[in-house]
């Protein structure tokens, strides 16, 4: 394993110090391993909380700021984080308007998000949970735990976040990102894996030659292996598998979310950007707006994730919203 | 019986607790080994991280009931692991502690592994079957159950325990997961022995372990 860290059980530390030493815009409390925003927003506003396994970054520490998340909480790398954060960061940012939970689908992420929130009703804190589930990679059934929350976390904190910097209601900035939720269908190939510091080795063994298609963002290998091909015929496979589960007609706008997963560079992600939206075009959907770059990452994994939004004069409209985070701003 | 039967009291309650540390520790690389296969390759550090501030936190516990330790080990697993781990194992022993006020027999034992396990199947949502801790557990607490209905003692049916908690893991071999995250998987998740269920034996062999002791 070479690596860029100090000891494998001080990462996250570690990089909290970077943050506040990077954002004084942001307040990191390490201690408790809570990010708020430095300047707390002035009067009543529903208060955004996110959090996961580090190892995503930017999301979700990189996302708070104006116009996105009050708080984050980063758990150990690719372990989700505890109740006790979740508490510490609601009381925090809670500003007289009730929080909204957004929690990416996954075992761990529910269960302690569930537990915060029991603790944070104790307390007298309204909260609402939205669930990001979005990975199409996992069969939705009662025999699974059904689909992961990946790229379409980014669209849910933006739009919600806007919203809520407008000054709705709890259960308005909730029901806006079920909606974007249900409206994001996402999909991922992996040209490696990653490598978890603690375990010290990459998380799949891969061939030179091969890649994992459906993989999800935290080191588990995909649904299946294939043989790598051009970035053309990878495009046009991930954009078919997403619309097959998406319900897209000829003449539907959507926002597309090119996302790397850590160790792919740019150049390659625009590669992969531009057959993507030749694709699209063909099957007649419009992307309204677009984004390419890593924003729902799995520490050094190779490959991209693709998220497509259904969107409309609202959510287009959120989206492009002012906001002011260390990962996304809008002026 | 010309002797007093061992019970599971504060001191046995407090040595589970440091065998359970022991064992995730010198366990650690092959339940991350395991957990890399279907998992994130977590498992191993998540506990010995977990176990680890259990410790901590015991130190100047001065406990005269064995819930006491086993609660405040569960109420610790909460607050330090995370992940699905953190928060099953510490409502389990959470689940445990709240069942053991005082000494217990076999029986009573068996009981209070049962409140654990009911702790982590309404948490976790899963059946036996479905390739996680439950399946080591159940038959773990099945076999205490016999065992003291038959008459044994609490070393006798604690090894009994940890017998059928290995093989629940083993068994865990050939199942295709249905919950956590080697369900993503689908069938490539059969073939590997599920690291939940794996550590959930090491649990019930620190037990057998220190009431042998």
């Amino acid at each position: 394993m070479k690596k860029l860290i100090n000891t494998p059980e001080s990462v996250l530390e570690d990089a909290l110090a970077g943050v506040a030493a990077a954002h004084p815009e942001l307040t990191v409390d390490i201690p408790n391993r809570v990010i708020t925003r430095a300047a707390r927003p002035a009067g009543p506003k529903v208060a955004l909380i996110s959090g996961g396994g580090s190892g995503h970054e930017p999301l979700h520490g990189g996302f708070v700021g104006t116009g996105m998340l009050d708080a984050a909480c980063p758990g150990e790398v690719f372990t989700s984080p505890v109740p006790d954060q979740m508490l510490a960061a609601a009381k925090a940012v809670e500003n007289g308007a009730g929080v909204v939970f957004i929690v990416k689908n996954y075992t761990g992420d529910v269960m302690n998000f569930e537990l915060a929130a029991e603790l944070a009703a104790e307390e007298g804190l309204e909260v609402r949970t939205v669930l990001v589930n979005d990975d199409v990679a996992v069969e939705d059934s009662t025999w699974t735990a059904g689909r992961r929350g990946t790229g379409a976390t980014v669209l849910v904190e933006k739009t919600a976040g806007a919203l809520a910097e407008r000054g709705a209601g709890l259960d308005e900035v909730a029901a806006l990102g079920e909606r974007v939720n249900a409206a994001s269908r996402s999909f991922a190939i992996a040209l490696g894996a990653a490598t978890v510091p603690a375990a010290g080795k990459p998380g799949f063994d891969l061939p030179e030659d091969e890649i994992e298609v459906g993989v999800g963002i935290h080191g588990e290998p995909g649904r299946r292996r294939e043989k790598l091909r051009p970035a053309r015929d990878l495009a046009a496979e991930v954009v078919e598998t997403v619309l097959a589960d998406h319900h897209l007609t000829p003449g539907d706008e959507v926002i597309a979310l090119l996302n790397g997963l850590g160790a792919t560079p740019l150049l390659e992600l625009y590669v992969v950007y531009g057959e993507v939206a030749a694709r699209l075009a063909a099957h007649g959907i419009t992307v309204a707006r677009s984004l390419v770059g890593n924003y729902v990452t799995s520490l050094d994994m190779a490959g991209f994730s693709l998220t497509l939004t259904k969107a409309d004069t609202q959510l287009l409209e959120l989206w492009d919203a002012p906001a002011d985070t260390p990962a996304l701003k809008r002026a | 019986m010309d002797f007093d039967p061992q019970l599971f009291d504060s001191s046995l309650a407090e040595a589970w607790i440091r065998a359970i540390a022991a064992a995730v520790e010198k366990e650690r690389a092959r339940l991350t080994e395991l957990d890399s296969a279907i998992g994130d390759g977590d498992h191993g550090s998540n506990l010995q991280r977990g176990f680890a501030a259990v410790l901590t936190a015991l130190e100047g516990l001065r406990p005269t009931d064995p819930g006491a330790v086993l609660t405040k080990a569960g109420t610790t697993l909460v607050s330090k692991v995370g992940g699905a781990s953190g928060p099953l194992y510490g409502k389990a022993f959470r689940a445990i502690g709240a069942a053991l006020p005082g000494p217990a027999g076999p029986a009573a034992l068996a009981d209070a592994l049962a409140a654990g396990l009911d702790a982590v199947r309404a948490l976790g949502k899963a059946e036996p079957g479905d390739k996680t801790i439950v399946d080591a557990w159940t038959p773990a607490v099945a076999a205490l159950r016999d065992a003291a209905a038959a008459g044994a003692t609490l070393p006798e049916a604690a090894a009994a325990a940890a017998d059928a908690a290995d093989r629940g893991a083993r068994d865990t071999v050939p199942l295709q997961a249905r919950k956590g995250r080697a369900s993503y998987l689908g069938e490539r998740s059969i073939g590997h022995q599920d690291p939940g269920a794996t550590s959930t034996a090491l649990l019930f062999r620190a037990l057998a372990d220190v009431t042998a002791a």
